[in-house]
């Protein structure tokens, strides 16, 4: 009898183990009446773990045949037997450590061979041109040595100045071009190309002219050659003179300024970058960002994200009139936009029950930050009066008074293993409550010490690194995680910066959203005041005329 | 002009003028001005005998304006305008007191050394 089950549902406190239609349903004691209410005829099977009264086979769902639903008989122990998926937190460490292993297995396979072709093309290319002005001379002696004028004063002078000019050239290209690259960017640097291309173009130009003119005639004229030799070498010169305006003077001026934002908690910084590619600005950006913005940690995000779950762990929604067996009979076609337009209804319904909602969560937040905030102050003085003790207990020897020492002397590193354990506790609470124990190791906070005391660094010069966090290049190498970048644009990446153009440096645990906006041209006017003209009186009392 | 002491009453020997406004364009003209005020530094007070008097004294007379011509006299120590009292009083309340753009009159209660000396000298001969 129903009746019976009533009473031993009332005695249970926890979840009924009812299958519902709609999924899991773990509702409360108010709610199981409720439907035991609505369907008398029902026998039902409660079960929990509490209570072992077995009354029916657990065969039937609650509401009537399943075969009108078309659906799988669900098991009344069905509830039980699954596990609660709680809110797990995303950002543990578990996935640093997955991102550390694919990060040594990408390193390895990476892009070297594209950047050993660029490489081996730009040497082939640097080969070309400087063997061509000595190919120049040195070829009319090779192929008609007896038909060749002889080298006259003037002629020698011009040797020495080809030689001079090749070496400075040398030294141009080898500063700057033959430095070790900085990054793997997604696509050609779009004025190196062109330079290369105009390099091979004119070389090949005079190679031509060479040929038909002079080779083929075998002109007998050397000064000629030697003057034509020169001429080459001084057009490259010039050349590089280009490359260098193009590839590093025409972006130092700033002309735009970048807003780059992080994802996850907003730091935000601005920067000022002149006429570039993005990809090139992507590139300055992400060197900035390893100075500039603190470290990234994701256990600050959590609060956020629980109390996000609150929000919608709060209500649930159980849809009880029979909306869903019509859609499901009328197949697989109309599922879909009967699901959709379930979900629909359910967010909707959602949404204006949690706005009904007494919410108070406003007030927790403001309560726990204000303890947080106490703690921290709390710990955070504990700790700067035991580094303070910490560091009175050694004192530096100097030169003579190292000979007739009383006790043991210590290098730096003994030293600071010395002073460590009395404040490691406090240390270690401090960084807990900040959470920021896993961006420190004992061993590098050792290491740390023995750097200040080997630098006479006062406790606060220690301590100024624990108390906020700084750049991610503070860290040790483990925090450098991203050195894979994905720049994200809907503009190409070699088209130049413009103003309002968007663009995502993703990585793997965030993003940096980056907006441009071009610096505005100024108008400065000028107003000239004579020094003579800055006179002063005294002022008396006000005096009044009435 | 009698000492001030702080706390207690002001005794000082007074004269009565009455001065008519006299209308210039737009707007109705005393011909004096005026220095002093609770806001104003009373040691650049050139016609006070305490340095640290900060009521409202007469700097200027125009020279055949109507406060020459009721008789007021350059140093005097204006007490009251037609019953508002002057001497604790700032220089832009006292301003607006007397430039009040409906009355024709004002009639102020002045005081000065010599009429102190000249009460002495006539209590004296009795």
């Amino acid at each position: 009898m129903p009746r019976q089950d009533s009473v031993t549902m009332d005695t249970e406190s926890t979840y009924s183990g009812y299958s519902y239609y709609s999924g899991r349903s773990r509702g409360s004691h108010r709610h199981g009446e409720r439907t035991r209410d609505r369907h008398k005829s029902r026998s039902k099977d409660s079960r929990s773990e509490k209570s072992v009264t077995i009354n029916t086979p657990p065969a039937e769902p609650l509401l009537g045949d399943s075969s009108v639903r078309g659906e799988p008989v669900q098991d009344d122990n069905w509830g039980e037997t699954t596990t609660a998926v709680t809110g797990t937190s995303e950002h543990s460490l578990s996935q640093e450590d997955i991102v550390r292993i694919t990060k040594d297995l990408e390193d390895s396979v990476g892009l070297d061979c594209r950047r050993y072709f660029t490489l081996t093309l730009a040497v082939i290319l640097g080969l070309l041109v400087f063997l061509t002005p000595l190919a120049f001379l040195v070829l009319p002696h090779v192929l008609w040595p007896d038909k060749l004028q002889t080298c006259g004063t003037a002629c020698e002078g011009l040797f020495i100045s080809v030689a001079f000019k090749l070496l400075i050239l040398l030294l141009a290209v080898w500063a700057l071009f033959f430095r070790p690259p900085r990054a793997a960017l997604p696509r050609v640097l779009v004025f190196r190309a062109l330079l290369a291309v105009l390099v091979l173009l004119f070389v090949v130009s005079y190679w031509l002219f060479y040929g038909v003119r002079i080779l083929d005639t075998q002109d007998e004229n050397y000064q000629g050659i030697v003057q034509y030799a020169v001429s080459l070498v001084d057009a490259l010169l010039f050349i590089h003179y280009l490359a260098i305006v193009l590839l590093e003077l025409r972006q130092l001026q700033p002309y735009f300024s970048l807003t780059v934002t992080r994802s996850t908690d907003g730091e935000t910084h601005h920067y000022n970058l002149g006429q570039l590619s993005i990809q090139r600005a992507a590139l300055a950006i992400i060197e900035h960002y390893y100075c500039d913005f603190p470290v990234h940690n994701p256990a600050l995000l959590s609060a956020s994200k629980s109390r996000a779950a609150k929000h919608l762990a709060g209500l649930k929604v159980y849809n009880v009139d029979g909306e869903f067996p019509a859609a499901q009979a009328e197949g697989p076609g109309n599922n879909s936009g009967a699901a959709a337009g379930l979900a629909q209804s359910q967010s909707r319904a959602m949404i204006a029950a949690a706005a009904r909602r007494r919410d108070t969560s406003h007030n927790e937040l403001y309560y726990e930050e204000a303890e947080h905030e106490r703690r921290v102050r709390k710990r955070r003085a504990r700790l700067v009066v035991a580094v303070e003790e910490a560091f009175t207990h050694i004192k530096r020897l100097q030169e003579e008074e190292q000979k007739k020492a009383p006790g043991d002397i210590m290098d730096p590193r003994e030293a600071a293993q010395a002073i460590f354990p009395s404040m490691a506790r406090a240390l270690q609470k401090y960084l807990r409550t900040t959470k920021q124990q896993h961006c420190h190791s004992m061993e590098s906070i050792q290491q740390h010490l023995a750097f200040c005391i080997t630098n006479n660094m006062t406790p606060k010069a220690f301590l100024e690194s624990y108390l906020s966090s700084g750049p991610t290049l503070q860290y040790s190498k483990d925090h450098w995680l991203s050195r894979q970048w994905t720049l994200v644009s809907e503009a190409s990446v070699t088209s130049g910066l413009k103003d309002g153009s968007v663009f995502l440096l993703k990585c793997v645990d965030f993003s940096l959203v980056v907006t441009t906006k071009k610096i505005p041209y100024i108008q400065m006017s000028e107003e000239y005041i004579d020094p003579k003209s800055h006179k002063f009186v005294l002022r008396l009392q006000s005096e009044t005329s009435v | 002009m009698t000492c001030y002491i702080p706390g207690q009453p002001v005794t000082a020997v007074v004269q009565k003028i009455e001065i008519q406004k006299l209308r210039q364009g737009d707007r109705l003209i005393l011909g004096f001005s005026i220095g002093g005020g609770i806001d104003q530094d009373p040691s650049q007070n050139p016609y006070s005998e305490d340095k640290s008097d900060k009521g409202i004294y007469v700097t200027r007379i125009a020279p055949g304006g109507p406060a020459d011509v009721a008789g007021l006299r350059v140093g005097d120590k204006i007490m009251q305008v037609n019953g508002w009292d002057m001497t604790m009083i700032k220089h832009y309340q006292a301003l607006k007191k007397l430039t009040k753009p409906n009355e024709d009159v004002v009639r102020l209660l002045v005081t000065r050394k010599s009429l102190e000396q000249a009460v002495r000298g006539a209590m004296g001969l009795q």
